[in-house]
């Protein structure tokens, strides 16, 4: 295939390398049995987190500049959303788990 | 061939049954028959059926809602009258049927009525009042429709072919899991409430990208009438909180079709969860069935109050502030479940929050009717009736929302008089005073009066009679769902509880009377202006009932309660120089498929029939699959076309008939000012 | 007819209001897709120690094999990427052969997780075992319906770009593709954070 010069390519390619590494650390870290269980879980969880942003801002192209205000707004909206709901029924699932002892 | 589907499913087992089943078939014959009399098939059918627009749209919602309406409020009237003589007997009603009943009289209510009333009001008036042509997706509209109505067809059908479930509106497994209800019942519910589910969370998306991105301009945030502020919070509500519903009505169905452990006692499920997730779902939903009625509310009182809206930013603020915090109180629904004290206090104390921006709007109508010029037409008392009885209500909700206290309350008839007295004023006068208000919008006449007051009155009072006595059965003991009961202290109370539910039932009977009358001199009460009730906001610019593009010039607007400033001005009802090109969606047959299909899917599930499933699968994937390639979904209605409608509709705008608007003009008041609203 | 001039002015302006409408509709349906996600999430988190005497995590997940499909979604979403940069271009054949690429990697993803499924079935280790298999099955089953759906709307996409060409409705309905797409890698990071790494730590 001839040569086409892709604008935005880039930015994908950029995305890609971060994700894979974000990828390997938590991977390898368990893979290998680097650390102990604890910090290897806060490990996955941060890989994780910053993960999901590298996805939303290199693949989605979810930034502050371009996207529309009212996307922002329940994006931010859902992940407050998914934060009272999950961490509601953890809280309330491990606190009856713990009573039924 | 047929999986479970046999003989013995049709009802030939008791003589209710059959009697249900008769007036079912028999309704669908009738209807059958009016219409092949009056030779509307075809109008029904390219009109209606595959129409897209949303005004339309909007009236077969109120359609479903009436015939769903009427059959949940016979079988409230059939337990009440069971619990009135099963005083150490059986009564009439055998337990399968009572707890069907109860079961089916909660889902009809909640899913098949105020839903679709909501939603139909919502579908007439928004775009209306926002100065759009129609909503963001005309197509999706008209599926979320038909969606709706295959769930409620489904529950229609459960009363001819098999049974319906025994566990309560809720569905609390493990009584709702395989092992303790194998047969069909349970599943009609699961499955009706997936497929009118899909509908609602797509109107719901709809709703948030017709509101934020078809807005007329000049209509800022702050200026958007009430109704569309509480329209814009419910539809996130219902999108943002119906998959948890699906999620959870999908788990049960795998453990009910697949033998799954999500719910089940042994194997690792865990039942609580259920409770959990459905909560999640289920206190959303109760702001989801009153948001839009405060909207209502808060337009009647500002038009037959004669004033602007007291506090509108307080509303607005008290919206969305009820909006978010209804998503972080669900556990108060389940605090006997034995979560810790920290738990229950945490939620107990966010329930209670709930009724400060909740006591603000009380207090914002208080004031927008203070010194207000104020008529009572049958909307307006529907409005006062329900400030006064929806605060003795909230009362008792915030008594529930202390844990100590519910643990004494929970599961008894408290609580049912509690949620009735939430929603009967709270949802269903809103949504009759909306139908009052905006009847004639949607249909070119008003509503007989008399009759509206007759059925106000009879519906508040049988409320007050139904329901009151509930709240003093409930301290003395009594559980809810009880088909029959040994103490006879109880049955006074019961009787009389009997008997508001009659009332309630000739109020409904007001209710057809009053359309029935309204249909026969349809030609007295005929409202040429468009605006019957010298009306505040945008929807009553457009004619009555409102042309197929609404505004042959999309509106500018400079002001909350834009129409009304118009009129001040005299600036409303001007013709323009030109009229251009409307493009309008074309009318479609794929929705009515689509809704077609998901019964048959639902319906071949709940008997396990699989290939009829998947063939209907496979045709629902198709007609997507179609219509997302059709490219060719719009078509265009001339100018000279708009200009022949607009010219029939400002000739019979005689200027007598417009409405005086000297009235508002400062001379024309008291000597004092009155109070405006805390709106500078 | 004589208007066709500015009839055709007033359909072209609606239908750019109506595709940047059906993006911003199509992305808070990906929000409420993230909510259902998100319980079913919740819920293993609640049922993952409810093994009731069957298999664990430790027991039945191989790592490597979750690394071989994470790399194949993370390879699949630049392809899309790149595909839909090639139609931005306006270069429709290159942009069909790189979705082509991209539904094969999506295909092959779906043949590793039908691998795993039915050799932990074959295991005694299905769905019905234990409430920990049921919120696993669900939860990786859900997410392996959404790549399904992708796969055949990457099918759809393909025929209506060489049919059509690139025209505005199809980039746009490209675009929406590709937003389904990457949330689905996006839910994946989710898996094998909550669901792999953690169990066989």
């Amino acid at each position: 295939m001839e040569k086409v010069s892709l604008p935005g390519l880039q930015r994908y390619l950029t995305g890609f390398v971060l994700a894979v590494l974000l990828t390997a650390i938590p991977f390898a870290a368990v893979a290998l049995q680097l650390l102990s269980s604890g910090a290897a879980l806060a490990l996955i969880a941060v890989c994780a987190v910053i993960q999901v942003i590298v996805h939303l801002y290199y693949f989605l192209h979810i930034d502050f500049k371009s996207t529309p205000t009212a996307n922002m707004f329940f994006l931010i909206f859902a992940a407050i959303l998914i934060f009272l709901m999950v961490g509601g029924s953890l809280w309330i699932m491990s606190d009856l788990h713990h009573r039924m002892m | 061939m047929f999986g479970r589907l046999t003989i013995d499913a049709l009802p030939f087992y008791s003589w209710i049954a059959e009697a249900g089943a008769m007036v079912v078939v028999g309704g669908a014959v009738v209807s059958f028959l009016l219409v092949t009399y009056l030779k509307a098939w075809k109008t029904l059918w390219f009109d209606w059926f595959l129409s897209v627009d949303h005004k339309r749209i909007g009236i077969m919602y109120l359609v479903l809602t009436l015939i769903m309406f009427l059959r949940g409020v016979v079988e409230g009237v059939m337990m009440r009258a069971q619990q009135a003589v099963a005083l150490n007997s059986d009564g009439y009603l055998p337990p399968m049927h009572f707890e069907q009943l109860f079961s089916t009289h909660g889902t009809i209510m909640i899913f098949f009525v105020v839903m679709p009333f909501l939603t139909g009001l919502i579908n007439l008036i928004v775009p209306q009042q926002i100065g759009a042509r129609d909503v963001a997706y005309p197509f999706l509209n008209s599926l979320s429709f038909w969606l709706t109505a295959a769930g409620g067809a489904l529950v229609m059908v459960s009363l001819v072919i098999g049974q319906f479930s025994r566990a309560g509106w809720t569905g609390y497994p493990p009584y709702s899991g395989l092992q303790y209800s194998p047969n069909e019942g349970v599943d009609y519910w699961i499955w009706s409430l997936m497929i009118s589910g899909i509908g609602t969370t797509l109107s719901g998306i709809n709703f948030i990208v017709t509101i934020i991105r078809n807005r007329c301009p000049g209509m800022t945030w702050m200026r958007m009438p009430m109704f569309t502020w509480t329209a814009f919070c419910a539809s996130i509500l219902i999108a943002f909180a119906f998959p948890a519903l699906t999620v959870v009505a999908a788990q049960l169905a795998l453990d009910r079709l697949l033998g799954f452990h999500f719910f089940t006692n042994g194997d690792g499920g865990n039942m609580m969860m259920y409770a959990n997730l459905i909560w999640i779902w289920g206190h959303p939903e109760v702001y989801i069935l009153i948001l839009p009625a405060f909207g209502v509310f808060s337009e009647v009182v500002a038009t037959f109050s004669r004033k602007r809206l007291f506090g509108y930013d307080y509303l607005v603020y008290a919206t969305a502030c009820i909006a978010l915090l209804s998503f972080t109180v669900w556990l108060h629904h389940f605090f006997t479940m034995g979560s810790s004290a920290n738990v229950n206090a945490a939620f107990g104390i966010a329930t209670m929050i709930i009724a400060v921006p909740t006591g603000v709007k009380i207090f914002d109508w208080l004031f927008t009717m203070y010194r207000g010029r104020i008529e009572f037409p049958p909307a307006m008392l529907f409005t006062v009736g329900f400030m006064v009885t929806f605060v003795i209500g909230g009362v008792t909700g915030v008594l529930l929302a202390m844990p100590p206290a519910d643990y004494l309350m929970h599961n008894s008839v408290f609580l049912v008089a509690h949620f009735h007295n939430m929603l009967i004023p709270g949802a269903l006068f809103g949504y009759l005073a909306g139908m009052n208000y905006w009847f004639p919008k949607a249909f070119g006449f008003k509503l007989d009066q008399k009759w509206g007051v007759r059925c106000f009155w009879l519906l508040i009072s049988g409320f007050y009679l139904a329901f009151m006595p509930l709240y003093v059965l409930g301290f003395m003991g009594m559980s809810r769902r009880m088909e029959h009961y040994a103490n006879p202290e109880w049955q006074p109370y019961l009787i009389v509880a009997a008997f508001g539910a009659a009332l309630i039932l000739a109020s409904v009977a007001c209710l057809v009377i009053q359309i029935l009358v309204s249909i026969r001199n349809r030609d007295a009460l005929r409202d040429e202006t468009g605006d019957p009730w010298n009306g505040r906001t945008l929807e009553w610019a457009t004619s009555s009932p409102a042309a197929p593009y609404n505004f042959a010039v999309i509106p500018e607007v400079s002001d909350l309660d834009a129409f009304h400033s118009q009129k001040m001005e005299a600036k409303a009802y001007q013709r323009p120089q030109a009229y251009e090109d409307i493009v309008m969606p074309k009318p479609s047959v794929l929705g009515i498929v689509l809704g077609g299909l998901g019964f048959i899917i639902a319906f071949a599930i709940v008997w396990h029939i699989w290939w009829l499933a998947v063939a209907g699968l496979a045709g629902a994937a198709a007609c997507v699959i179609y219509r997302s390639c059709d490219d060719d979904t719009d078509f265009v209605i001339p100018a000279e076309e708009v200009a022949r409608i607009e010219a029939a509709h400002l000739e019979r705008l005689t200027p007598e008939r417009q409405h005086d608007m000297r009235i508002y003009q400062p001379s024309a008041h008291a000597a004092e000012p009155v109070l405006e609203g805390g709106r500078s | 007819m004589s208007h066709s001039a500015s009839a055709s002015a007033a359909l072209a302006h609606e239908e750019t209001h109506a595709l940047e409408s059906r993006d911003f509709g199509f992305w808070l349906y990906l929000m409420t897709d993230a909510i259902i996600f998100a319980l079913l999430f919740a819920t293993y988190a609640v049922l993952s120690g409810n093994t009731a005497a069957g298999p664990s995590g430790r027991d039945v997940f191989d790592l490597a094999h979750v690394a071989g499909e994470t790399a194949l979604l993370l390879v699949s979403s630049i392809t899309f990427g790149v595909a839909s940069l090639f139609l931005k271009v306006d270069r429709a054949r290159p942009a069909v052969l790189w979705l082509g690429i991209t539904l094969l990697l999506g295909l092959w993803f779906l043949v590793m997780e039908l691998s795993e499924f039915s050799g932990m079935i074959a295991e005694g280790a299905g769905p019905q075992t234990s409430g920990f298999l049921t919120a696993f099955f669900t939860l990786i089953g859900t997410h392996g319906l959404h790549v399904a759906v992708g796969c055949l709307g990457i099918l759809v996409m393909m025929g209506q770009i060489l049919v059509k060409g690139g025209t505005a409705p199809v980039r746009s309905r490209l675009n929406r593709l590709g937003m389904f797409w990457h949330f689905l890698d996006i839910v994946w990071i989710g898996i094998f954070s909550v669901v792999y790494l953690p169990a066989v730590l």
